[in-house]
């Protein structure tokens, strides 16, 4: 793989950039892996890279049923944060924010990790109560965060209305090294890397049955033929119902649609992330200018990857009040995809009843901040058939045992 | 947009008169039930690709709760019925079956 530089525009620049490479290469698959991970999304292809990266194993396939990085990991909107309650979500988060700032220097590939900070704003007494109480939980947890007054926010964002009839501001949870990345660039990146250690990216390839003898997974079927396997990881957020109902057993889990929105693109007038869980709707600026705009996931089961239509009219209303700038702005696009919601708003890293196969999903409406922590961990359960400290407490028993990992609070909206 | 007919007061109910409550027809499971009947009543679900039953109630109608059978995929409605009974009825199933054909049948995968 040559790399990418400075060096190398101005080389390509006086070819004519004839010299670029393929970022990766497009192999039919072979007979049989080591691993078979399901699913090219951030997630599976982070699984892949640490697997290769902190083990050593390199015969892998990445099966992907459409294009890498065309799920859930390209259709979100970037927000990377880690400040969550309870302290295995914290752990996990942060791990992947940590690896968040340094991914563009590791996978060689401009990821634009922006750390622009991110506030989620308390108005209402019971928020106020419930941040204050997650800021002292991630000063324990080593997570830097701090509960910040009115003008503060106002400084922060001065497109802000604070004092709103309904709703005002009265106070927000900020993470000055929250912020957001470049989703395609993401999986694009781990996506080269893997290519470059050897595994195979098996693009448009379905998987459409799990085969196992005596208990023990053995092989998949895939629309390009069975492809056999000594582990099989899964890791395809929406659809992994589909994926454990072929190994025969269910999932703590419903698929739903979630949906964003873009503007048309402004000049910069907001520098942070603002998210306002009460009334719904969170809001930040891309490069490119465009305000991109998210809310609340449909109510029922869904795999049609659109979303409700009245669903767009209530996330702009619900940020109206707190931004009277939106009600001027021109929308541009809108689009959905299907996310994977537990019981108690956390993922779940898992052994499952059939040996050798695992499951990583459930990230739900906030999975693409967790990319890389979420990754190191998988491919250390998958290597090691156990998990590690990162992943111990997101098993699937834990709903049996009663022992929830509950951020319905912190997750709060869908983002 | 979804829109759903309420078997009670029959009005053509669209999405935002409505409130979805989940799977239809779980076996419910309570105190002195196994560990693991209680998860599967709490948790486990079926979250199918295509065919799925489902409790709603017209919540800004008649308040009341029924089920209905839609599919997940394309969003086509099968059909709504009332939420006294446990099962579907046999002949919304037999219609299903008839544009479905490939559909293993309710309650297939329980
Ligand atoms: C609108 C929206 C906004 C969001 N905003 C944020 C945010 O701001 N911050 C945040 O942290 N998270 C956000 N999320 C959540 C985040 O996008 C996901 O949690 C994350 O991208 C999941 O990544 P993944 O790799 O697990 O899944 P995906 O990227 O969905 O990858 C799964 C892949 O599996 C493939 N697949 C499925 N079935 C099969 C099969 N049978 N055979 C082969 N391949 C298969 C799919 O095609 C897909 O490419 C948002 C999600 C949405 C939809
Ligand atoms: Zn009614």
């Amino acid at each position: 793989m040559r790399r990418y530089s400075a060096f190398a525009i101005a080389r390509e620049a006086a070819r004519y950039h004839q010299g670029w490479e393929r970022a990766w290469a497009a192999p039919e698959p072979k007979k049989k892996y080591d691993v078979i991970i399901v699913g090219a999304g951030g997630h599976g292809l982070a699984t892949a890279f640490y697997l290769g990266k902190n083990f050593g194993i390199t015969n892998v396939a990445i099966i992907e049923k459409g294009w890498l990085g065309g799920g859930n990991t390209g259709r979100n909107t970037t927000i990377i944060r880690s400040n969550y309650l309870q302290d295995p979500s914290a752990a996990i988060y942060e791990k992947a924010r940590s690896l968040y700032e340094t991914m563009s220097q590791d996978l060689n590939y401009n990821v634009m990790f922006s750390p622009r900070g991110v506030m989620m704003l308390a108005q209402t007494e019971s928020e106020i109560r419930g941040y204050q109480r997650t800021a002292h939980a991630n000063a324990y947890q080593g997570v830097s965060t701090e509960f910040i007054s009115p003008q503060r926010v106002k400084e922060l964002c001065p497109i802000m209305n604070i004092d709103g009839p309904r709703y005002p501001v009265l106070g927000a949870l900020w993470q000055p090294r929250g912020g957001t990345a470049r989703h395609d660039a993401v999986a694009w990146g781990y996506a080269r890397a893997c290519s470059d250690m050897g595994m195979d990216i098996i693009q448009k390839c379905e998987v459409t049955g799990v085969r196992s003898e005596g208990g023990k997974v053995v092989g998949v079927d895939t629309s390009k033929g069975a492809i056999d396997c000594n582990k099989l990881a899964v890791v395809v957020a929406g659809h992994s119902s589909d994926l454990a109902q072929m190994a025969g057993f269910r999932l703590p889990m419903e698929s739903v649609a979630l949906q964003a929105l873009v503007s048309e693109p402004i000049k910069p007038c907001m520098d942070v992330v603002v998210m306002a869980n009460t009334v719904h709707g969170y809001m930040s600026q891309s490069d490119k200018g465009e305000m991109v705009i998210g809310g609340g996931t449909d109510a029922f089961n869904n795999y049609t990857q659109r979303g409700s239509f009245h669903h767009i009219e209530e996330t702009v209303r619900a940020l109206v009040e707190t931004f009277p700038m939106v009600s001027r702005l021109k929308m541009l696009r809108q689009w959905g995809g299907i996310v994977d919601v537990t019981g108690d708003r956390s993922p779940i890293i898992t052994k499952t009843p059939v040996q050798n196969m695992f499951i990583n999903a459930g990230w739900g409406t906030g999975g693409f901040k967790a990319i890389p922590g979420s990754g190191w961990a998988m491919a250390e359960l998958v290597a090691k058939g156990e998990p590690g400290p990162l992943s111990a407490e997101f098993g699937m028993n834990r709903f049996i045992e009663g022992r929830f990992i509950d951020e319905s609070v912190a997750a709060g909206v869908a983002h | 947009m979804l829109i759903l007919e309420c078997p009670y007061c029959g009005v053509a109910a669209e999405e935002t008169e409505l409130a979805a409550g989940g799977e239809a027809h779980l076996t419910r499971f309570g105190p002195g039930s196994s560990d693991d009947d209680f998860e599967t009543y709490m948790f486990m679900r079926e979250n199918p690709k295509g065919v799925n039953f489902e409790r709603w109630r017209h919540a800004n109608g008649c308040g009341k709760w029924f089920h209905a059978a839609r599919c997940t995929m394309t969003l086509e409605v099968f059909g709504t019925y009332s939420a006294q009974t446990y099962e579907p009825p046999a002949d919304l199933i037999k219609a299903i079956k008839k544009k479905r054909p490939d559909w293993p049948g309710y309650g297939a995968h329980k």
